[in-house]
């Protein structure tokens, strides 16, 4: 067998996925590599966030293959597939509002070495050092978003998994988040994105996968998109 | 002698001095309950019975081992907690999934089988227990006499209540604590061992009612009976101050104390339920209670 | 994390628990046990299990039929006996006079409980109902008529209706038998109704039934009121039947022995508690004779059942006819 790519970062293959009775993902297969940006496409419902935390072990019920790195991750309880190095950043950021912004910031342990420090990142996002005393949930949605990346920079993790961080956003914030992502990008991290804003996907992603009903529907490299553009909008519906 | 509405003042402050000690066990108790609910959405029917344990174990530390009142005050402690990470580990962990009502179920058959064996074994009679010979004895405060013991006790609760507050608030572990009680899964996505901080949660909360029962064991006896009932008021306390906030429970504790306290000096025959009537009124004028937020 | 979420008690829709022929035969063959029953067993034991049998099908109305757990019963059912227990014995009403005075006063007592609890939800509404019975306790502990710790002995029995004479065994029995199965069919009818309908829909989703346009307090309130109402008059045919009303009843103890019997029998099923309550007496009679304390194996049945038997009997047997029904 000739595998195209070295071992990837994370690889996911046949992922089922259920929540209680309704079966969700029905056998999902994505490989990000080393470095890769690598975005999930679909419509709403179509099982993006699902695969996520299915990935995380948040969805409990699952089957199939997770391997971060060559280790499996589909036995392991969620809080040692995050030490195993993931970088998790929820839909709607879950910020919590019992806690501080510093203390939001400085919640995730270090799963490895190599984090940014408190003071890099306040760098990063000058207005959270700004309001770092103020409760988490008191920041606007932008800078809550913002929180909730600075968050998980600290932990040592490689790979990022962030679900949909422009949604809601003005246009400035987006471009914002664009600018941080590049950035950690630049710095060598592996990312997989979820987004429903395919503008904003575009400018950062290597590659993309689509999916529709829980399955991996298609797959192309950024440098098809042109090409594809016209079927890529009725598959996602914008 | 000084008179207040036609009463000495040394029976008030007596009695006000009573509803201070028992509203440190209620603060004590309904902080531990709190805690416990605020992360395990458990409903601790065990709390009385962990509260009786401090106090026999302290009992039995010191008549079998001789192993008197200030070790006793961290062993027995100590000794309530790892029974339950036991219960946590055995049972509770089962049912988190599920229904509050079986736990609230669970923890109350175990409330009565440990009662029941201790009532078997110890029996129902109460066993006195000295307070150690540094604290015995009396001072002089002009207005009131105030045993030593029962000084220490309001001031060991406080301390112990406020430190609780502070690790909440304050510590690493208490941010992993508040942020598990609002989302535990992402807690847990970010690395934190949850069911490892379950079980700490819910030793720390068996491990603050043994204290109340060793601080209690000078104060009454010593008796397998003596948690069945207050596990009740402190229900109710719960219920007043609204379990949203640790420093509601604590605050709400030593006001219903003392307001008990009180209602012994003037109107005796209400002392054993006004508890439950403040209860009936603030269920009807705020009833997520003073600091609640509705779970 | 599945910490957070919450499962209803009971999913299952059939409110009888069994519909089917099979069940119509079993209720009638039950029936003609229970009017035979005194042949073969001693009519006091059977006495006693009806009037609980009673009290928990009254208790699970409210738990199996709205969702509500109530830790409060035993103050209808303790506080009905004493009312009867005095207003006959020291008032000279009549027995049916002064089980009408027992049940009107649990009834009156599960309106001022239940529109204060319903205030709370779910857990909370637990913890409310356990402390006000816990107040009412107090109450009963030291108003004078109920003689705290002796309780009301020597309840004059009489003659029900003016003809029974329900010092005699057999009559007693019977009109037991008779107390029960009004209660039961009660039961039935409510559940059975479009009130019971909207009781069910209150608990599957209360949000959903608020947004309906329901008023979901009044109905949770007057499900508290019937089912205190049936607790009350178990309360007080048991003060009648066993010429005593004593502190034992009104204890939180009771209360969660009610809650044994509903679980062990399978809540939200019609005749799960009828079992439940056979079972939990049985039981209690006979490891009386032993050494093990009453307490100790009460509390060991409710951990066996939150552990390993949520459904109960009842809502076991159920359950596997059903899954057998859908192959
Ligand atoms: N907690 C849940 N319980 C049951 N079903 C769920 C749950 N969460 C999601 N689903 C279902 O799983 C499917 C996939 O949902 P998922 O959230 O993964 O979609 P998504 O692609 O992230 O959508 P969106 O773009 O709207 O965030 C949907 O059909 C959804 O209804
Ligand atoms: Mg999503």
């Amino acid at each position: 067998m000739t595998e195209p790519h070295p071992l990837p970062h994370l690889q996911v293959r046949g992922l089922n996925g259920w929540y209680g009775e309704s079966h969700v993902l029905h056998g999902v297969d994505i490989d990000v590599h080393e470095g890769e940006t690598v975005t999930l496409l679909g419509r709403n419902g179509a099982g993006k966030t699902s695969t996520l935390r299915a990935i995380t072990g948040l969805l409990k019920k699952r089957e199939g293959v997770i391997k971060l790195k060559g280790r499996d991750l589909i036995g392991l309880p969620t809080y040692q597939a995050a030490r195993a190095g993931i970088a998790y950043v929820p839909e709607e950021r879950g910020i919590f509002a019992g806690l501080s912004v510093a203390e939001n910031l400085t919640l995730p342990p270090k799963v490895a070495e190599g984090g940014m420090s408190v003071a890099e990142i306040y760098r990063l996002f000058p207005n959270l050092e700004e309001r770092r005393n103020s409760q988490g949930t008191k920041l606007s949605g932008g800078e809550q978003q913002m929180l909730a990346m600075a968050r998980v920079l600290r932990n040592g993790a490689r790979l990022l998994l962030l679900d949909e961080p422009t949604e809601g956003l003005a246009p400035v914030i987006v471009q914002r988040i664009g600018e941080v992502l590049r950035t950690l990008k630049a710095s060598g991290m592996t990312i997989l994105l979820v987004e429903q804003n395919f503008r904003f996907a575009r400018k950062v992603a290597d590659r993309f996968y689509v999916m529709e009903h829980g399955r991996v529907v298609d797959h192309l490299t950024a440098a098809e998109v042109p090409d594809r553009l016209a079927s890529l909008q009725t598959q996602l519906g914008v | 002698m000084t008179t207040l509405f036609g009463l000495p003042i040394q029976a008030i402050s007596g009695q006000l001095l009573i509803g201070l000690i028992n509203g440190s066990f209620y603060a004590l108790l309904s902080l531990g309950l709190a805690i416990i609910f605020g992360l395990l959405r458990v409903i601790n029917f065990a709390h009385g019975t962990q509260y009786m344990l401090g106090a026999v174990t302290a009992w039995l530390l010191l008549t079998v081992l001789n192993i008197g009142f200030w070790p006793s005050l961290v062993l027995a402690p100590l000794i309530v907690a790892v029974a339950g990470l036991l219960i946590e580990r055995l049972f509770l962990r089962y049912l988190y999934g599920l229904d509050h009502l079986y736990s609230l179920l669970l923890t109350f058959g175990l409330a009565l089988m440990i009662e029941g064996l201790m009532r078997d074994g110890f029996g129902a009679a109460g066993k006195p227990y000295s307070p150690p010979a540094l604290l015995t004895g009396v001072v002089n405060l002009g207005f009131m006499i105030l045993p030593i013991y029962r000084g220490f006790v309001v001031v060991a609760s406080l301390i112990a209540c406020l430190s609780v507050w502070l690790l909440i608030e304050k510590t690493k572990l208490g941010a992993y604590l508040r942020a598990a009680t609002e989302n535990s899964g992402l807690v847990q996505a970010f690395g934190v061992n949850v069911p490892k901080l379950l079980t700490f949660t819910y030793m720390l909360g068996a491990g603050l009612a043994a204290l109340a029962g060793v601080l209690a064991a000078p104060i009454y006896q010593v008796s397998p009976l003596m948690g069945s009932n207050l596990i009740i008021i402190v229900f109710a306390v719960v219920v007043v101050g609204g379990m949203g906030s640790i420093m509601g429970a604590i605050v709400t504790g030593y006001a219903l104390g003392l307001l008990e306290g009180l209602t012994k000096v003037f109107y005796p025959q209400a002392s054993s339920i006004v508890i439950f009537v403040v209860m009936a009124i603030v269920l009807l004028v705020r009833p997520a209670g003073l600091f609640g937020r509705e779970a | 994390m599945s910490i957070a979420t919450s499962t209803p008690l009971k999913t299952a829709n059939d409110a009888l628990g069994i519909g089917h022929l099979v069940g119509r035969a079993l209720i009638v063959l039950a029936l003609l046990a229970l009017i035979a029953a005194p042949l073969a067993v001693y009519p006091v034991f059977l006495i006693k299990i009806l009037c609980f049998a009673l009290f928990a099908a009254a208790f699970n109305l409210l738990v199996g039929y709205v969702g509500l757990l109530s830790f409060g019963h035993a103050a209808f059912f303790g506080g009905a006996a004493y009312i009867t227990a005095h207003t006959v014995k020291e008032w000279g009403f009549t027995p049916e006079l002064g089980i009408l005075a027992g049940v009107a006063f649990a009834a009156t007592l599960g309106l001022v409980m239940g529109f204060l609890a319903i205030r709370r939800q779910g857990i909370y509404f637990a913890m409310v109902t356990l402390a006000l019975s816990q107040m009412v306790y107090f109450v009963f502990l030291q108003a004078p008529f109920t003689h705290s710790e002796d309780g009301i002995q020597s309840v004059p029995q009489g003659l029900l209706f003016g003809i029974i004479d329900l010092s005699k065994p057999l009559p007693l029995y019977y009109t037991v038998l008779g107390a029960f199965l009004l209660g039961m069919v009660l039961i039935w009818r409510v559940v059975n109704s479009p009130f019971g309908n909207i009781l069910a829909a209150i608990r599957e989703n209360e949000p959903r039934a608020i947004s309906l346009g329901y008023e979901v307090n009044r109905y949770k309130l007057a499900a508290f009121v019937i089912s205190a109402a049936l607790a009350g008059l178990a309360g007080a045919v048991k003060a009648i039947a066993f010429q005593l009303a004593s502190l034992v009843d009104v204890t939180w103890q009771m209360s969660g022995e009610v809650i044994l019997m509903t679980l062990l029998g399978g809540i939200g099923t019609l005749l799960g508690p009828v079992v439940g309550a056979a079972l939990v007496t049985a039981m209690e009679h006979y490891f009386a004779a032993t050494s093990i304390p009453a307490p100790v194996l009460i509390g060991g049945c409710f951990v066996a059942c939150v552990m390993l038997f949520r459904r109960g009997i009842v809502g076991e047997i159920r359950h596997r006819l059903k899954a057998r029904s859908s192959r």
